[in-house]
């Protein structure tokens, strides 16, 4: 069986950490399946965790009056899911639902920030990482603005 | 006959494919032009209206053809109203094919966005046709919202002969369940090895050049990654220049060109 540890240490969001700082965050993490279809959270709930998906896709949605639940992106293995809990209020701005099984790793919020307090070293690496996640969700939401695909004028 | 004077090609098929795209099929009335390639393209002519470049979508029977378009001004406007027995003129084929890699157990990636997907089916078909040929056939495709998906009765098709084909959509509508976001995000879904990848990339410039660069940063040789490029073509004779990029016609040197080659011309704001 593997376990948690070494789900941790096999994450590309986490390649090259050193093996005390994954150690030491380990100690906040646990496996966290999803069976397909599974809410994973709420909009406006309270962001108290984040997630390393590991297998498995996401769909990020929020409700939208006489629409429903709108899909907004779709999130997928190697990359992490929620940062919300890493600022006040803590509170997720969008849902998330699995769209098929999902085996993912739940890490805790506080005691990430934590961590990152007493290791600023690690929060500093840590914060690197996730910058470069939104970024990249940056870029292609900019690129989703563009309305590419939008018939000519 | 020459290629500066249009055949005459009879509507016999008019299919809505989405609200402003419909995909015609044509046969020769006169003797049949030389067979389209796959990514080679033909200028429509609606009589009376104009003339417009479109690329071939598929072969319709013996010697017919078939085109997708989309209504965006005068001449694809009356293009896609055309009926069956509506009588057009066609000149081609013009331009640079999609090359096909001559080696087999090659991986094949294409990356249709939008319209895309219409001069990239023949290549779909010709790796539905030929899948033992290949190791990995992947099929990305990426629309503005899911009514827009070119194609989406033939994917189940492509899929049962071995396909891995992949849609994204930028604008979700309720009931959708499938992948949001750029079709470049479909890159990670990849099982393919890049330095034995034939990358097939068409849709507007500036998908294709984040795909194209996408491709290149997990190692497929630029020279590797073909995108189709569309410029002001009106004579397809490499005459009238209207489609200069740089140094190429596109009409005469592409519209299939190498991301080697068209990489550098694509950061040229003047071009």
């Amino acid at each position: 069986m593997t376990t948690t540890y070494d789900l941790l240490v096999a994450h590309p969001f986490l390649a090259g950490l050193p093996l005390g700082h994954l150690e030491r965050l380990s100690r906040w993490a646990c496996r966290a399946p999803f069976r397909a279809g599974m809410r994973i959270f709420e909009e406006n709930g309270q962001a108290d965790r984040f997630w390393l998906i590991r297998d498995g896709y996401v769909n990020l949605d929020i409700r939208v009056p006489g629409r429903g639940d709108v899909i907004v992106e779709t999130i997928g293995p190697g990359t992490v899911l929620g940062w919300s809990w890493m600022f006040p209020p803590y509170r997720w701005h969008f849902g998330a639902v699995a769209i098929d099984p999902v085996l993912s790793i739940a890490i805790d919020g506080a005691g990430t920030r934590a961590l990152c307090e007493a290791h600023p070293d690690f929060g500093y690496e840590l914060t690197r990482r996730f910058m470069a996640v939104v970024v990249d969700r940056m870029q292609a939401t900019r690129i989703r603005l563009l309305d590419l695909y939008k018939a000519p004028a | 006959m020459t290629t500066m004077t249009p055949s005459r090609y009879r509507v016999v098929e008019r299919t809505p494919e989405t609200g402003d795209t419909v995909t015609l099929a044509l046969e020769p009335v006169d003797e049949p032009l030389p067979v389209f390639r796959p990514g080679q393209f033909a200028m429509l002519y609606a009589f009376g209206v104009g003339e417009v470049p479109i690329s071939v979508s598929g072969r319709y029977g013996v010697a017919g053809l078939l085109h997708t378009v989309r209504a965006v001004g005068a001449t694809s406007g009356a293009l896609c109203r055309a009926e069956p027995g509506c009588m057009l003129g066609v000149r081609g084929p013009f331009g640079r094919a999609w090359d096909l890699p001559a080696a087999a157990g090659a991986d094949l990636v294409i990356v249709a966005g939008g319209l895309g997907l219409a001069p990239l089916r023949p290549v779909v078909r010709h790796a539905v046709t030929n899948r033992a040929r290949y190791r990995h056939v992947a099929v990305l495709i990426g629309a503005r919202t899911p009514d827009d998906l070119l194609y989406p009765d033939e994917y189940d098709a492509w899929r049962a002969a071995g396909l891995d084909v992949l849609a994204t959509v930028d604008r979700a509508a309720t009931g959708w369940s499938g992948h949001v976001g750029v079709v470049t995000a479909l890159f990670d879904r990849l099982d393919h090895r890049p330095a034995d990848t034939a990358a097939y990339v068409c849709g507007p410039e500036i998908m294709m050049r984040f795909a194209a660069r996408g491709l290149a940063g997990r190692g497929v040789p630029a020279g590797c990654v073909r995108l189709s490029l569309e410029r002001n073509m009106h004579c397809g004779l490499g005459h009238c220049g209207h489609c200069q990029l740089g140094p190429l016609l596109l009409c005469r040197d592409g519209p299939v060109v190498g991301y080697d080659e068209a990489g550098p011309l694509l950061s040229v704001k003047e071009l």
